[in-house]
């Protein structure tokens, strides 16, 4: 076996992650990306539950069954999610998020 | 005996008012007019057969014909709604509704060619009912609601011709001015009823049930004083009493037969019949204010005479005559006593509001038949009518012998109980009665020479007869005006209920009787033919005959106090400060808000990156701030 990676650097990376995550939905106008980027931070925050899990209480599985649960629930809202884009794509003919602002009224 | 029928009296008007109002337009001219008229023709004959059961039974006593309670606030305070008889009431009921019905038949012919037709009617009609409510209210509240009723349907009435801006400026003033004075009534009835405990009629008229306290005292007069002064100011206002008379001659703007209804026999004598209503509250517990309007009549009457010597316009004439005879019957009250053959003021009084509706009516129902066939009001437009309009002529000329005082017409017989009244009680006041008596006769017969003799002016089309229909209520009114002298008014009406056994006073009846006919013999002397002396004397006269033209600046006066003190030095600094301060801070506080939500309103712009970098940068300042703390 290799010699473990110290937890630190493994959170580094999710933080690092996570961060690009929310940089990206900041930053990108269309919404496939910004959806992209919140798959990065929910994939940032399931390592982060996986290594707290393996890193801290060895020998349990919550922090995966969590992972897991995440998982299934990013699979439905992406589903969910990409739908509203393709109707928003038909009634108005654009992704970009600038121009989806209806919902303040 | 039952008088449940008079509730009929007050109602039919009242219906023929509803009908008309509500089928404005839709029912034709001719036919609201005569729904009016029979309207107030059988109440004309229900208060006659009222009249003649009430005097025929034996005792003067206070009938309550009706009652029902309209407003109950608590055991002790409640108010009613209903019919009161009692001389004073059922004699009014008379004279009210006897002109009416005179007038409203006059009108089917005067106002024939109006346009507004029913609306004349139906106000002429809300205007009778809430006339014969007001005299037979019986409590001060009930008076008061009628009291205003009046007001407002004479508002209506003068302003009858709405697009003529005389008129409007005329019927603002009446209402203002009346509301005014009525301000002073109410506060009166409210201080009236806290005294007494009641608004009834029935108890304030009999002084010794009631339990005042002339204890209390305010700069002098006890407060039962005050409380009948501010009374007597409402009755002042409506009577077009000095000062607050500068509302009647305005109010000739209405159609001639409304003057002659309203402002000339019914509602300017409301507030003598008010005083009267009172005068055993009057008599009991404030002579203070008795004297009060003492002087104010005997003022007004010599005031307005001196007045009506100058003016040029028909109506105006009578109104001021109006005035002058209402001053009178104010002096008759206020020198009046209570018991037995001191009374004589009181009934003298009564007796000449009795008269003066019927010949004051005929005066200007005449110059209304006048202004129908020249079309001016200008008496200078005017002359040798005579010949033109000889029924109108007579008619008008039996007017004037009555308002004379020439026997054996109407005036004659109540003028002269009122000189006797105000001879017994007060020299120089009957000093001042007797000059008004001349001075009557006088602007009367001025006008009446001017207007049916003087000399012929060209008129543009001839002066023609006035039809039957205008004619046949004048003669109606000619014959009241001679006859009704001859009533043995004292064995109906007396201040304490007893018959009064009065008889023509001969040294005063004699005294007024030449001072009468010196006043027709100067105006027959100066304006019969063309003559230059009355100019003359108008210069000798001087200042006097310049200001009694321009009704000695009261109009000037009041506009003075108005505009010039009360506008300038208390309504604008209050509008100022208004404006400026209150105004100003709400204006602050919408500004403040407003510029908050201007400032805030870019959070809310629907952009979802700018809410998420809101969000996220409010969690990195908790956790950042959270790690500084816990450090």
């Amino acid at each position: 076996m290799i010699e473990q990676v110290p937890l630190n650097h493994a959170l580094i990376v999710t933080t690092m992650m996570f961060f690009i995550g929310v940089y990206g939905f900041l930053t990108r106008k269309n919404l496939i990306t910004m959806l992209i980027s919140i798959e990065l931070m929910l994939n940032a925050v399931n390592l982060n539950f996986v290594f707290f899990d393996k890193y801290l209480y060895p020998g349990t599985l919550e922090g995966h069954f969590f992972s897991l649960f995440i998982i299934a629930i990013a699979a439905a809202e992406a589903a969910v999610a990409i739908a509203i884009f393709i109707n928003l794509y038909r009634n108005i003919r654009s992704i970009d998020v600038e121009e989806v602002d209806k919902m303040k009224y | 005996m039952s008088f449940q029928y008079t509730i009929w009296i007050l109602l039919l008007p009242f219906i023929a008012f509803v009908i008309n109002g509500l089928g404005s337009g839709k029912i034709p001219g001719k036919i609201s007019g005569w729904i009016a008229t029979i309207a107030i023709g059988i109440s004309t004959f229900l208060s006659y057969r009222t009249a003649f059961q009430y005097f025929t039974s034996s005792s003067r006593e206070q009938v309550i014909a009706v009652k029902t309670t309209w407003l109950r606030f608590n055991d002790t305070l409640q108010i009613d709604l209903g019919i009161l008889l009692d001389p004073i009431s059922v004699m009014m009921l008379v004279v009210i509704t006897t002109v009416s019905l005179v007038v409203f038949l006059y009108s089917q012919g005067y106002m024939k060619n109006e346009s507004g037709y029913d609306r004349y009617f139906a106000f002429l009609s809300l205007f009778s009912f809430s006339m014969l409510g007001l005299v037979v209210a019986t409590n001060l509240f009930q008076m008061y609601m009628f009291w205003e009723l009046v007001g407002i349907s004479s508002y209506l009435l003068i302003g009858f011709y709405y697009d003529k801006p005389t008129a409007v400026a005329a019927a603002k003033k009446a209402f203002i001015v009346t509301r005014f004075a009525d301000l002073g009534f109410l506060i009166g009835i409210l201080m009236v009823s806290f005294y007494a405990g009641t608004f009834d009629f029935e108890v304030l008229t009999r002084p010794e049930s009631l339990q005042f306290s002339t204890a209390a005292t305010f700069m002098g007069l006890s407060t039962i004083t005050w409380a009948l002064l501010l009374i007597f100011m409402g009755g002042a206002g409506k009577s077009a009493m000095f000062p607050l008379h500068i509302w009647l001659p305005d109010a000739m703007e209405g159609p001639t037969p409304v003057s002659a209804l309203i402002h000339a026999a019914t509602m300017v004598v409301a507030g003598v019949f008010l005083v009267a209503r009172l005068f055993p509250l009057y008599y009991a517990y404030a002579p203070t204010a008795l004297e009060v309007v003492a002087f104010i009549g005997a003022f007004t009457t010599l005031f307005a005479a001196v007045i009506a010597c100058t003016q040029y316009d028909i109506k105006r004439v009578l109104a001021f005559s109006t005035m002058s005879q209402i001053g009178y019957m104010m002096l008759a009250l206020g020198v009046s006593g209570y018991e037995g053959a001191d009374g004589l003021g009181y009934t003298a009084s009564l007796f000449h509001l009795f008269t003066h509706a019927f010949f004051k009516a005929l005066l200007f129902l005449g110059a209304g038949a006048i202004i129908h066939a020249v079309h001016t009001n200008d008496i200078r437009e005017m002359g040798g009518l005579r010949k033109h309009q000889p029924i109108t002529h007579i008619l008008f000329l039996i007017a004037c012998l009555a308002i004379a005082g020439i026997p054996p017409f109407a005036g004659f017989f109540s003028k002269d109980e009122i000189l006797s009244a105000v001879f017994a009680n007060h020299p120089i006041y009957f000093g001042i009665a007797a000059l008004v008596a001349g001075l009557t006769a006088f602007y009367m017969f001025r006008l009446y020479f001017i207007v049916f003799w003087g000399k012929a002016t060209k008129y543009d089309q001839v002066p023609h007869e006035s039809p039957a229909i205008l004619l046949i209520p004048m003669i109606l009114l000619a014959i009241g005006s001679t006859l009704a002298g001859f009533i043995p008014f004292g064995q109906f009406i007396s201040s304490d209920g007893l018959p009064l056994a009065s008889q023509i006073n001969w040294p005063i009846a004699i005294t007024s009787v030449i001072l009468a006919l010196t006043g027709i013999g100067i105006a027959w002397k100066f304006y019969k033919v063309e003559s230059t002396s009355p100019d003359k004397v108008a210069k000798s006269f001087g200042t006097l005959y310049t200001s009694a033209t321009k009704k000695f600046y009261i109009d000037e006066l009041y506009i003075l106090i108005t505009k010039g003190i009360i506008f300038r030095l208390v309504a604008k600094p209050l509008a100022w400060f208004d404006r400026n301060v209150i105004d100003a801070f709400m204006n602050l506080l919408a500004a403040t808000t407003n510029w908050i939500s201007v400032q805030i309103r870019e959070f809310q712009s629907g952009q979802v990156q700018k809410y998420a970098i809101i969000f996220i940068s409010g969690v990195l300042i908790i956790v950042l701030s959270y790690i500084y703390v816990n450090r």
